[in-house]
């Protein structure tokens, strides 16, 4: 019964993603363009209303579902791993016009070809682990 | 019901997702699509042998339900709530694509000429979704993170090494459809 919310979360997040069309190749083609305001206005809405989520958080000390006191980790500090990790992934999110979510999304949506692109990024998950302590951060 | 088959408005959509974030935060977890990759790297049983595969990977089943629930929601909203004039892009978009010699969207998510079914019998084709996939998974782990993670739910709490990522995603995406994309397609 505890998993239920974390489905409805998933089926909105899905649901929203598809119609939003953020899950189309075209879309992040055109976003890479600058032809369109969509996904720049998608990204900067999404996160003014987390900006705003959070500080409400913070300021009123929010408990979560369990009654814990919520604490948003911080990213590690770092510098390479950001620059070289991000931009191989913009090549990648380019070139197949999905990030991990929507290669979900889509191979639920029943676009089989998409299974190509999680087997690549299962494979490359699966490199990074193996060659981690080999890569400078 | 036309208000749900059109194209969803970019604010509504992103207030959406950003609750989606705050939900999960909410429920004690956080919001991160790329971590799920190593959720099913381990569940192969690797981390015997591959010490990053050697954590505490249960504790992300919640996070694999989250998946569920997103290709559930994927397949509710590609076949009961889409209709012919969605993904109308900039005309000028695809006045390049054509150029490019990729197909006009007309209602479809995505292209024929890389997703479409003649690309099994493409080997370059094939390859070049297995490369970017590889890309993807390979980047957003080193980068610790995707659009989720980095993106949204990092620059929503002001954290400056997801912004060094983000500034990454967008470097990497201009060269590769600027640069790359006129040599391979």
């Amino acid at each position: 019964m505890n998993l239920i919310k974390y489905l409805l979360v998933g089926f909105v997040f899905g649901v929203v993603l598809t119609k939003a069309e953020a899950v189309s190749w075209y879309r992040i083609y055109e976003m890479f363009q600058f032809d369109s305001f969509h996904m720049y206005g998608i990204i900067m809405t999404a996160i003014i209303t987390g900006v705003i989520g959070i500080q409400i958080i913070k300021r009123f000390n929010i408990k979560d579902i369990k009654g814990f006191l919520i604490e948003i980790l911080g990213k590690e500090r770092g510098t390479f791993r950001y620059w070289i990790g991000g931009l191989i992934f913009g090549l990648g999110w380019a070139l197949v016009g999905s990030c991990p979510g929507p290669i979900y999304i889509l191979i639920g949506a029943g676009f089989m070809s998409v299974g190509f692109v999680l087997f690549g990024a299962l494979f490359g998950t699966f490199i990074y682990g193996y060659f981690k302590d080999k890569l400078p951060h | 019901m036309n208000f749900l088959t059109q194209t969803w408005h970019w604010s509504i959509s992103g207030f959406l997702i950003g609750m989606v974030m705050l939900c999960l935060i909410y429920f004690g977890k956080n919001f991160g699509m790329s971590t799920n990759l190593r959720t099913l790297c381990s569940l192969t049983g690797i981390g015997k042998r591959v010490s990053f595969f050697n954590w505490d990977w249960k504790s992300q089943r919640w996070n694999l339900v989250v998946v569920a629930g997103a290709m559930v929601g994927g397949y509710v909203a590609v076949h009961f709530l889409s209709n012919a004039t969605n993904v109308s892009i900039n005309p000028f978009t695809i006045l390049k694509l054509q150029k490019l010699g990729i197909d006009a969207p007309n209602g479809k998510l995505i292209p024929d000429a890389i997703f479409g079914s003649d690309i099994f019998y493409s080997p370059k084709k094939i390859f070049l979704l297995v490369f970017g996939g590889f890309l993807i998974g390979f980047g957003s782990r080193y980068a610790g993170g995707c659009t989720s993670g980095h993106a949204i739910s990092g620059l929503s709490n002001f954290q400056f090494p997801s912004l060094k990522a983000v500034i990454g995603f967008f470097i990497g995406g201009l060269i590769m459809v600027n640069f790359i994309f006129p040599l391979i397609f």
